[in-house]
């Protein structure tokens, strides 16, 4: 996965404050919290000493409470912040080395984002405001009309080319957000918490969305969100944060099956575990007086899509990889994922 | 089709107005000066601000004007500004100076940007004045030894336990500090800021019967509203002014002159003979000084008023 | 034990609140004056100079004599003049002066007031429309067309160069902290420092005539176009900016894609306040000669002729109420995207060509030219003012003697002893540790800095006499401002009463109303203070009642709900909740009251005002009326740099 990333962050740090730029290299500063770090020195760790790779196709989720550091994060992959320390390689090319025109040329044609208050203009209408990028890129107006036609209709906005941003609601505002940062057709999408603003029912429209567009461009995407759910329903992978510190980054599964510690166990602690664990964390080992000759399931399938064969199965079902019996299932097992108490270890 | 029904609309009615628009410009032409003679050309008159002085620019100009086809060009400045434009060739003529010698030093004599054109006949008296109530009611007051008795008269919020003097027009030098301080009174001098608030003050105190003893001047325009009575200081020597720390005595009578700028002066055209030859009396500046403060006539109606009044006056100075 | 309050007893090493200490430093105060009253007092009589003072004449008669030699004058100087002279002239040919040989304006009335009600319609609306044609035909009623026009070109003539150079300079200072913390001092002089100390030199460097009224008036009024830009610069949301950054725009598609569009209504708004204060110098500009009403005011008054000068003070009124109303109605425009009706272009069009019948026939008719002669509605006004004023002069006079006694005897006198008799150096120590406690270390040594400018000024007493009257004055805007605005805040009604009556108090020059104020106050240093506060209490109230109605409606709501009475509603919630207001309508009212210091010398005042009035009336004391002039300014950043430390809305730096 490695090799071919399409964004490798490697120990990167976002201080602000006064000499900010001393804290990373600092031994004695770098190790302190972020708390003492403010009362010693003033300066504010935003981000520190991060490490991921995104997957090309993948959408990589942050996540973290308020002020955890994701959006100075995501910032600063862009380079809307300007990160203190670290490095950010982009299909192999050093972000934090291009020259301005480099880095503008890089946002106009690889990356767009999709922000929280949607920062769309409200003098423009709907069309213009998602042809601004192109019309920013120097595109000929008879381009930009029809591919921003193109992604409004794709983010199931036509009919509302020619109303301004108030005249919309919420929701229709943010697919405005959305048709803006696919017009210009780049490589990477990057949400800043693009729905924490909507109602619950129009967020889950608009995530149901973000699935269907990722199904049908493919693009790579980061996504921030605070919500463990969304965060479970729309990534691949998850990135927690703490304090502006990674505190664990693995699958849905990985962070419900195995929290690094309190903080994430406190996070994961009211998910349905049976909807994102699989077999694999649930299984036990065979018992010698298992009748091993159930029917048989993969590691990866979901508890929630088990319930029903195992619960009907009446004995033991196997898990097998590669023709390897890896552990088995039984009613117990199920209703305890089902029901949330945890599995003695 | 809206929009040029909407047009023609307008244009039709537009047509219908000039139909019967009435009298057009330049229909009764004329427009320059009627006045005959003259290589005159233009007079910059500065106007300083207040009503004797206007008088006297008014009457100047009306004749210039009328008389010698100049084009005046009046400019409301203060007499610091004023002068500053003899040297900047933007004001030829000062009409009624006050002293003013620091003035005089500079421009005249310094920069040699100005020259001096003679008294225009008014003589400035400066000095402490009341209203004419307290002189009936206390005729020993108009002279200065009785004034520490009525001290405690003059008391108000500003002067703490001493009489008022009220001073201060800002634009006149006065020495009422000194003068209170060597003639011993029991007087604190608070400045009024104005000659606003000095006619002000008189005015009420007139009118309200309070006590305002206050610095003033004449001929000023109020006097014939009011006729203030002068207290009398020790009367003034040649050089007892000398030393401004030591003064005490009244102040001196001045002639009020005239000032030109060098350049004015040097061309000796119409409107200078004018200036230079002009002289008049104080009574004559009082009629045209009613004529616009009391009377609010403006100030080319009020000179050519006093001018169809006294022709043989005009005709002296534009005989020179 | 680090948090007691102010209401424990004092043990050592414990920690006492604000309040407390800056109690404890005023009682100190006092209590070292008493022994130490009347020396080192620094005190200078009003025909003293310093060498500092005799320094400043002497630069200004190098300056002078050196006028018609020198290169930069020659090259530099006359150039700008020439300039500002063509643009004024061309203004004034168009509205106001016979020109191109005719004996009257390019356009006559019924252009001017046919273009006003177009330009006031196509930016505004109707009403605003109606209330411009309304306001200039009022003009021409009133017997004064020409004179407002003259007032009206050299007002637009300024308004146009200070935007020119102070929208450009404005987002400057909003994109950049450098520059905007390098401008701010500057603009504050500029809003502070009295234009009659710089009255004098600007005709000097830019001659007698259009020129030096326009830039007198543009030095006053381009701050505010410079403030409010940088201002709306930097208020304009975060995510729009963001949003285009990412999306790779260059600086110029930031400035003229996202921050000038969204910014318009805020800058809109500054051309308001511009367009305020440039009105509000028509008055001083003719005294240096500028055309207009400005002249009529200042020569009435020379007779006392209160009438007159109320009657071209009206019309100043109203000139400002129209284009305060149009340029507001405008800026609400903006905002309002998108709704253009239907219709609006054809009656544009329409519009549009009877506007320019109007102006075809004012070229060619007399009757559309020049007024018809109807002064008789101006004489009655006159008349009117007069009688009104003679009243109030015979009959309130005792009442208002009564209260002018009790401001001073209770209030003024023992303040001004306090601040006048005491050593420089006490007073000087107070204020500095005032400024420390309330405010940060730099608050404490820009106010060392400003009290060591005082001294050096040589005017140290007239300046403490000023900061007296000063004091006095704001406190009592203050009042006024929470009184008034409290009750505007909360009544539509007496907010749409109030309001004409506060535009008027902000413009009407306050030479027109002087003379009533001596009449009923003599010369003495409360009149200067009645005058300051009918100038400055309407910033303060219109300020106030916006903060008011600024709180949200759902705050009051819960409040109510919780069963609170008026009474605890205004002081438990809606005053505590304008709090940021109130500390900026005293900042503004304090700005407000040092501008009238100078026609506090006029009207007994004395102090810095006089030594300003008699420094611009009387060479030799030039240089004197000078350092009073800087001594305001002075006094003006002291009290703004420590009023400003107190604000509870100046978070600490770091913020955006
Ligand atoms: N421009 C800034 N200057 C100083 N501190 C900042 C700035 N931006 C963010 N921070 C601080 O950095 C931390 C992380 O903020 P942020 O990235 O916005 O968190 P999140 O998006 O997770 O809520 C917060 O403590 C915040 O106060
Ligand atoms: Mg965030």
């Amino acid at each position: 996965m490695t090799g071919e990333a399409v964004i490798s962050v490697k120990d990167l740090w976002k201080v602000f404050g006064h000499k900010a730029e001393l804290v990373p290299r600092s031994a004695e500063l770098s190790a302190l919290s972020r708390r003492e770090l403010i009362d010693r020195t003033g300066c504010t760790a935003a981000v520190r000493d991060v490490s991921f790779d995104v997957a090309p196709g993948e959408v990589f989720v942050v996540m973290g409470l308020s002020g955890s550091g994701k959006s100075t994060l995501v910032r600063c992959l862009t380079r809307l912040i300007e990160p203190t320390a670290g490095s950010i390689i982009f299909e192999g090319e050093d972000i934090l080395a291009a020259d301005k025109k480099r880095l503008r040329d890089l946002r106009r044609r690889k990356f767009s984002m999709v922000f929280q208050h949607f920062g769309l203009l409200p003098f423009r209408q709907v069309l213009d405001n998602v042809a601004y990028g192109l019309e920013i890129r120097g595109a000929g107006k008879a381009e930009r009309i029809r591919r921003a036609k193109e992604v409004i209709d794709l983010v199931g906005l036509d009919g509302y080319e020619h109303s301004y941003p108030e005249q919309l609601s919420g929701g229709m505002q943010q697919r405005v957000g959305l048709a803006r940062a696919l017009a210009g057709d780049p490589d990477v999408l990057f949400f800043d918490e693009p729905f924490s603003a909507l109602d619950p029912l129009i967020r889950r429209d608009m995530q149901n969305e973000v699935i269907r567009l990722h199904r049908e461009v493919g693009k790579t995407m980061v996504f921030i969100t605070h919500d463990l759910s969304e965060a479970l329903k729309l990534g691949d992978r998850i990135l927690i944060m703490r304090d502006g510190a990674m505190v664990q980054c693995g699958t849905g599964d990985e962070l419900v099956g195995a929290p690094a510690d309190d903080y994430v166990r406190d996070f994961v602690q009211d998910v349905p575990r049976a909807n994102v664990l699989t077999l694999r964390w649930i299984m036990r080992l065979p018992r010698p007086e298992d009748v091993l000759d159930g029917p048989e399931l993969g590691p990866d399938v979901v508890v929630r899509d088990a319930v029903r064969l195992v619960l009907a199965a009446g004995k033991p079902v196997k898990v097998i990889e590669n023709g390897e019996l890896l552990g088995v299932v039984t009613d117990e097992e199920i209703l305890a994922a089902v029901t949330g108490v945890e599995v003695p270890a | 089709m809206r929009l040029q029904r909407l047009v023609a609309t307008a244009a039709v009615t537009a047509l219908a107005l000039t139909g019967c628009g009435g009298e057009k410009i330049g229909d009764t032409g004329s427009t320059g000066s009627s006045a005959a003679a003259a290589n005159c050309g233009t007079f910059n008159l500065a106007i300083n601000p207040w009503v004797g002085y206007e008088a006297t620019a008014a009457v100047i100009a009306y004749v210039a004007e009328k008389d010698l086809g100049c084009t005046v060009t009046k400019k409301d400045l203060k007499e610091e500004i004023a002068w500053q434009g003899f040297g900047t060739g933007e004001v030829d003529a000062v009409v009624e100076n006050w002293g003013h010698d620091d003035l005089k030093k500079k421009y005249i004599d310094e920069q040699k940007t100005a020259v001096a054109a003679g008294s225009t006949g008014n003589k400035g008296i400066i000095g402490w004045y009341v209203a004419p109530w307290m002189a009936e009611k206390y005729p020993d007051i108009t002279d200065w030894n009785n004034l520490n008795k009525y001290a405690s008269m003059f008391k108000t919020s500003e002067s703490g336990d001493k009489g008022q003097l009220l001073d201060g027009d800002p634009s006149f030098v006065t020495n009422d500090e000194a003068l209170v301080k060597n003639l011993k009174l029991d007087y604190k001098v608070v400045y009024a800021g104005s000659e606003t608030a000095l006619i002000t003050a008189f005015r009420q105190s007139e009118a309200k019967k309070t006590p305002v003893i206050g610095y003033f001047y004449e001929p000023q325009w109020f006097l014939a509203e009011l006729k203030l009575a002068k207290v009398n200081l020790p009367a003034y020597t040649a050089g007892c002014d000398a030393d401004a720390a030591k003064i005490a005595c009244d102040y001196p009578e001045y002639d009020l002159d005239k000032i030109v700028s060098k350049k004015f002066a040097d061309a000796n055209g119409p409107a200078y003979k004018l200036v230079k030859a002009f002289n008049w009396t104080n009574d004559d500046q009082n009629v045209v000084a009613k004529y616009i403060a009391e009377d609010k006539m403006s100030a080319a109606d009020a000179a050519k008023k006093w001018v169809e009044a006294n022709p043989d006056k005009v005709k002296a100075w534009l005989a020179q | 034990m680090t948090t007691t309050t102010a209401a424990a007893v004092p043990r050592p090493g414990i920690r006492l609140s604000k309040p407390v200490k800056v109690a404890a430093i005023l009682v100190a105060w006092v209590l070292i004056w008493i022994p130490t009253h009347g020396t080192h007092t620094l005190s200078l009589s009003p025909a003293d100079l310093t060498p500092l003072h005799e320094w400043l004449n002497e630069v200004n008669d190098t300056v002078g004599a050196n006028r018609n030699s020198s290169p930069i004058f020659l090259y530099f100087f006359n150039e700008i003049r020439a300039g500002i002279d063509a643009l004024v002239t061309f203004v004034q040919a168009l509205i106001s002066q016979p020109s191109f040989g005719r004996p009257v304006p390019v356009l006559g009335w019924l252009g001017v007031v046919a273009v006003v009600a177009y330009i006031s319609w196509f930016f505004g609306n109707w009403r605003v429309a109606l209330l411009a044609a309304g306001g200039f035909v009022f003009f021409g009623l009133q017997g004064l067309w020409q004179e407002s026009m003259d007032t009206l070109a050299l007002t637009l003539s300024a308004v146009a160069i200070s935007l020119l150079i102070g929208i450009p300079l404005g987002i400057w200072a909003g994109l950049s902290d450098r520059f905007n913390a390098l401008v701010t001092p500057v603009l504050d002089f500029m809003q502070t420092m009295p234009t009659f100390v710089y009255l004098a030199p600007l005709t000097l460097l830019f001659l007698i005539g259009p020129a030096s009224a326009t830039i007198a008036t543009l030095i006053y009024a381009m701050p505010p176009a410079i403030r409010i830009t940088a201002h709306a610069i930097r208020s304009v949301p975060r995510a729009a900016v963001e949003a285009t950054d990412s999306l790779g725009a260059t600086g110029r598609q930031t400035l003229t894609g996202v921050l000038l569009p969204l910014s318009k209504r805020t800058i809109v708004l500054g051309v308001n306040q511009t367009i305020m204060a440039a009105l509000s110098m028509v008055t001083i500009a003719a005294l240096i000669d500028a055309p207009g009403l400005g002249k009529t005011v200042i020569k009435a008054l020379q007779t006392l002729d209160v009438g007159t000068a109320f009657n071209a003070g009206l019309a100043i009124v109203v000139m400002a109420i129209v284009l305060d109303r149009v340029t507001t109605a405008a800026s609400n425009r903006v905002r309002q995207v998108g709704t253009t009706h239907r219709f609006r272009r054809p009656v544009a069009a329409g519009l549009g060509v009877l506007t320019a019948i109007c102006c075809y026939m004012s070229y060619t008719y007399v009757w559309a030219a020049e007024f018809p002669d109807q002064a008789g509605v101006g004489r009655a006004i006159s008349r009117g003012a007069d009688e009104v004023t003679l009243w109030a002069q015979t009959e309130l006079s005792t009442a208002t003697e009564a209260i002018k006694n009790l401001v001073t005897f209770a209030l003024l006198n023992p303040l001004q002893s306090l601040l006048v008799e005491s050593p420089w150096w006490l007073v000087g120590a107070v204020v500095v540790l005032l400024a420390a406690l309330i405010g940060t270390v730099r608050t404490a040594v820009t106010t060392a800095a400003c009290v060591a400018l005082l001294i050096g000024t040589g005017l140290w007493q007239d300046s403490m006499t000023t900061l007296a009257m000063t004091i006095v004055a704001t406190l009592l805007v203050m009042v006024l401002g929470v009184v008034v605005g409290v009750w505007m805040g909360r009544n539509r009604f007496a907010d749409r009463i109030i309001r004409p009556a506060l535009d008027a108090g902000q413009t009407m020059p306050a030479f027109v109303y002087l003379v009533p104020f001596l009449a009923l106050f003599s010369a003495t240093r409360f009149t200067a203070i009645v005058a300051a506060v009918v100038f400055a209490a309407p910033v303060a109230i219109k300020i106030v009642a916006d903060g008011v109605r600024g709180i949200s409606a759902t705050t009051v709501e819960a409040a109510t709900a919780a069963g609170s009475n008026t009474w605890q509603l205004i002081t438990k919630v809606q005053l505590p909740m304008a709090r940021s207001s109130l500390t900026l309508a005293a900042n503004q009212g304090l700005i407000y009251v040092l501008s009238m210091v100078v026609v506090g010398g006029l009207v007994g005042a004395g102090a810095l005002g006089y030594d300003v009035v008699a420094g611009f009336s009387q060479g030799q004391l030039y240089g004197k009326g000078l350092a009073a002039g800087a001594a305001i300014v002075l006094l003006g950043i002291m009290l703004d740099r420590i009023a400003r430390a107190s604000s509870p809305s100046n978070s600490p730096k770091g913020h955006r």
